[in-house]
């Protein structure tokens, strides 16, 4: 018998514009000691359909229409909220996505941590702290003697996450369910921390539900795979029928969107745009400490009509370079030639020149864009702003830029909370295509989009790449999108290339340690 | 820490010495002196007085001369009530302005942060309509109309409380307590309704429920502390506007509080009462928002890291 047992769920909403059924009469098993992965886009219903089997979905708006969720004996759905209470962070615990925001900032690690078990069980401080120590030592927190009694501020992403998954199996519960538990984290750490999931699962031979927009996450560690569109269960399978044999049009489209293979070598013709010579730049960290030094002795090129793929975890300064180029901080020391000129020490007018030529394209497309404009005023500001037109021909240009991008005119006049993230991101390339420029920085342009989503931007990229001959800067901690997508890899490490070459090249014969350590983490890697 | 108050208590330096500035020669300014009245003064008692409190000199020098002596804490004499100096005045407003004060302030931390929070546990219902139009009409009421109403009803009409005085019968603190704090009590209701919905819509507030702790526990153990962070920052502001504004209160009943000399001084041009007077308030201003500022910071684990290296 499975551990858990849904049949014919259905969750509806009540919206402002009637009823929405997020999760339509769906059915799926999970089996203890297994990992069941439960696959889908944004809006397919996979984390409503797990939250409200536990509760955790706001009612109203959220109905529980039909349904039954047999766990251990026991159907979820018919039982009280007190009861399920009791199986909740018990028997069935959850780890989120997001470890940054699912922890409490104004509580310790500690606290936290114990929080569960001194609710569920009779256990006395000293005894729960002991457990939390033991906890954080078997997720790999190093001297957790030292770190329960921190605020999470003081952990890194990938820490949190462990400590997260700690708080999770604090209580040794028989099912875990991770909500895209990797989602925010960068390649490296998500490597590690599936491995931690996947080590500790075994250990416990615990059930897991594991949601993911994205199927090459689970390759190496999902056992079922469950794939959802749009509310329904579309397919089900163990991992091998799933990759090998699909059948649904929507799992092969899943699977199709997995960046795989390089980009095809082009004719180039070798002038440099962008001579990049000894860059330095150097974050203040206070009065007495050494400088953070974010950019250490940077140089490379990127030849008329290139994509440059810059790769590197958090902190390695991939970003920070693309800012220094386009002036969005302080270079410290060193030379950015732009078509033979130096931009590091252009001022005013020129400069204002410069950046006409020179634009960039945001990881968040819902943090970057102004949510108080319109699609219309986003890409009609930098049109009249560089002069490109006038306020006559304004319009017609703002329409040209959202055909180019893939927006239908009809939504001119809309706002960007009206738009799924692809779309907004469309509407930031539009907005850095506006001025005509010759080069583009991306940096981590499609890292907080669905992966089927990510890959519709990537070929609108390349399409656009070559419809306006631009030069792209194409920052990304994944190494298979920018493979994808880039001419040539920069591998970046602490501030400093430690290596380049072509992806294939990379991928095939990588000569430094680093390089191979970021290759190993790509998840689903016999899938390229 | 040390650093971060030391500093600003420095900033405030300026902030007050600009209020001393403006307040002395805006006071001059202002048509009429201390020893004008309807009827003639014998122009020989006149110039002798105003040469004892020192009116005769040039402005300049009579505004050095204050410095000196606000830097000795010497706020000078009065110029109404002879024999008395500012000190003394205030002093004696002080404990009936301060004890009014903390009253009001505990008045309107305690309703309105429970109106607040149980508006916010159901936001669009009932429960948080009825709180919220409630503080809404406290926020709209002056405290002229509110203070007489509350007299009429529970003074007059009920006859439960007295209708005026201080510290005489029992239970005279209570009304012009109500009729202070009602006002702060409703803007901290909308503070805490605030606070606490963006708290209760944090990621970390869904990570408690997963633990299946109950409702109540969420909300006493993870929401409370940063949903009435913004009430704490706005304490100083709010304690330092009780005592400067207490004054209509005191008037409504009859209390020998501080702010009755204050608004008394500006009607009788009683220069250094109303400059000792301002000098103080704005000195406890600027204490008291520093107060609440380290408050805030503390109860914030991140600020707290923030201030401690800095």
């Amino acid at each position: 018998m499975p551990l858990l047992s849904v049949r014919d769920l259905q969750v509806d909403f009540t919206t402002r514009n009637g009823r929405v059924t997020a999760v339509n009469r769906i059915g799926f098993d999970v089996e203890a000691g297994k990992i069941t992965a439960i696959i889908g886009e944004s809006g397919s219903g996979k984390s409503v359909a797990c939250y409200s089997l536990l509760g955790l979905l706001p009612v109203p708006p959220a109905s529980i229409e039909s349904g039954s969720a047999v766990f251990d004996g026991r159907d979820l759905l018919q039982l009280s909220e007190r009861e399920l209470r009791q199986i909740r962070g018990r028997d069935i615990a959850m780890i989120f996505q997001d470890p940054m925001t699912c922890l409490n900032p104004y509580m310790t690690v500690g606290n936290q941590l114990m929080e569960p078990l001194l609710y569920h069980r009779k256990v006395t401080r000293q005894q729960a702290r002991a457990r939390a120590l033991e906890l954080l030592a078997e997720v790999g927190l190093r001297d957790p003697e030292s770190t329960i009694d921190q605020y999470p501020h003081q952990f890194s992403g990938g820490m949190r996450q462990r400590v997260m998954i700690a708080m999770a199996l604090i209580n040794e519960p028989k099912l875990l369910i991770a909500d895209e538990p990797t989602t925010a984290l960068d390649v490296t750490i998500q490597a590690q921390i599936l491995g931690l999931i996947a080590e500790l699962q075994r250990k416990r031979d615990i059930g897991v539900i594991f949601i993911s927009h994205d199927l090459s996450v689970v390759a190496d560690i999902a056992d079922e795979i469950v794939v959802m569109e749009k509310g329904h269960v579309v397919e089900r399978g163990d991992r091998q029928a799933i990759f090998e044999a699909a059948e649904h049009p929507y799992t092969r489209k899943l699977l199709a969107a997995i960046p795989a293979g390089s980009k095809a070598p082009g004719e180039l013709p070798r002038d440099d745009l962008i001579q990049v010579r000894n860059l330095c730049t150097w974050f203040s960290q206070g009065r007495g400490s050494e400088p953070l030094r974010a950019v250490d002795d940077v140089s490379f090129t990127v030849q008329r009509g290139e994509v440059l793929g810059l790769v590197g975890e958090s902190g390695s300064g991939k970003s920070t370079i693309g800012r220094s180029l386009l002036r969005l901080v302080p270079v410290t020391r060193g030379e950015v030639l732009f078509d033979g000129t130096d931009v590091t020490s252009l001022q005013g007018a020129a400069l204002k020149q410069m950046r006409r030529r020179m634009q960039m394209i945001f990881q968040d497309p819902y943090a970057s864009l102004n949510p108080r404009m319109s699609v219309y005023d986003t890409l009609a500001e930098p049109l009249l702003l560089h002069g490109i037109e006038s306020r006559k021909t304004v319009e017609q240009g703002v329409l040209r830029l959202m055909d180019d991008v893939g927006l239908a005119r009809a939504f001119v006049r809309k706002y960007p909370h009206e738009f799924s993230g692809g779309q907004r991101q469309r509407i930031a390339i539009g907005r850095a295509l506006a001025t005509r420029p010759e080069f583009v920085v991306a940096d981590e342009p499609v890292s907080a989009l669905d992966v089927t989503i990510q890959a519709q931007i990537l070929e609108l990229m390349l399409e656009l790449g070559r419809e306006y001959g631009l030069t792209m800067l194409f920052v990304s901690h994944d190494l298979a999108v920018v493979r994808h997508i880039a001419d040539r890899i920069l591998v970046l490490y602490k501030g400093r290339v430690v290596e380049q070459g072509t992806g294939d090249a990379l991928f095939n014969s990588p000569r430094e340690e680093y390089t191979r350590q970021l290759l190993q983490a790509i998840p689903g890697r016999g899938l390229l | 820490m040390w650093r971060f108050v030391v500093g600003r208590l420095l900033q405030a330096i300026p902030v007050i010495l600009a209020v001393i500035t403006v307040t002395f020669f805006l006071v001059r300014i202002a048509p009429g002196g201390p020893f004008d009245s309807e009827k003639a003064v014998i122009p020989e008692v006149k110039a002798a007085l105003e040469a004892q409190y020192r009116l005769d000199l040039p402005l300049g020098q009579q505004y050095l001369a204050y410095l000196g002596d606000l830097a000795q804490g010497e706020l000078g004499p009065s110029f109404k009530y002879p024999g008395r100096s500012v000190n003394e005045l205030i002093a004696a407003g002080l404990p009936a302005t301060a004890e009014l004060g903390a009253y009001a302030l505990l008045v309107a931390v305690v309703l309105g942060g429970l109106a607040g929070v149980v508006a916010s546990l159901k936001p669009n219902s009932a429960q948080d309509y009825i709180p919220m139009s409630v503080a809404m009409i406290g926020i709209c009421m002056p405290t002229f109309l509110l203070g007489p109403l509350l007299v009429l009803l529970f003074g007059i009409h009920l006859e439960w409380l007295p209708v005026a005085g201080w510290g005489d019968i029992p239970g005279d603190k209570i009304l012009p307590s109500l009729t202070l704090g009602a006002a702060y009590a409703a803007y901290i209701a909308r503070l805490s309704r605030a606070g606490m919905l963006e708290v209760m819509s944090q990621d970390y507030i869904r990570t408690a429920r997963a633990k299946g702790l109950p409702e109540w526990q969420v909300v006493t153990r993870h929401a409370l502390r940063g949903g009435l962070i913004p009430v704490v920052a706005f304490l100083g502001p709010a304690f330092a506007g009780l005592l400067a504004g207490s004054f209509v209160v005191e008037t409504i009943f009859q209390i020998p509080g501080l702010g009755r000399f204050y608004v008394q001084a500006a009607f009788n041009r009683d220069y250094t009462m109303i400059l000792g007077t301002t000098v103080f308030l704005s000195t406890l201003i600027v204490l008291f928002n520093l107060l609440s500022d380290i408050l805030a910071a503390w109860l914030n684990p991140r600020l707290r890291a923030q201030y401690g290296e800095a």
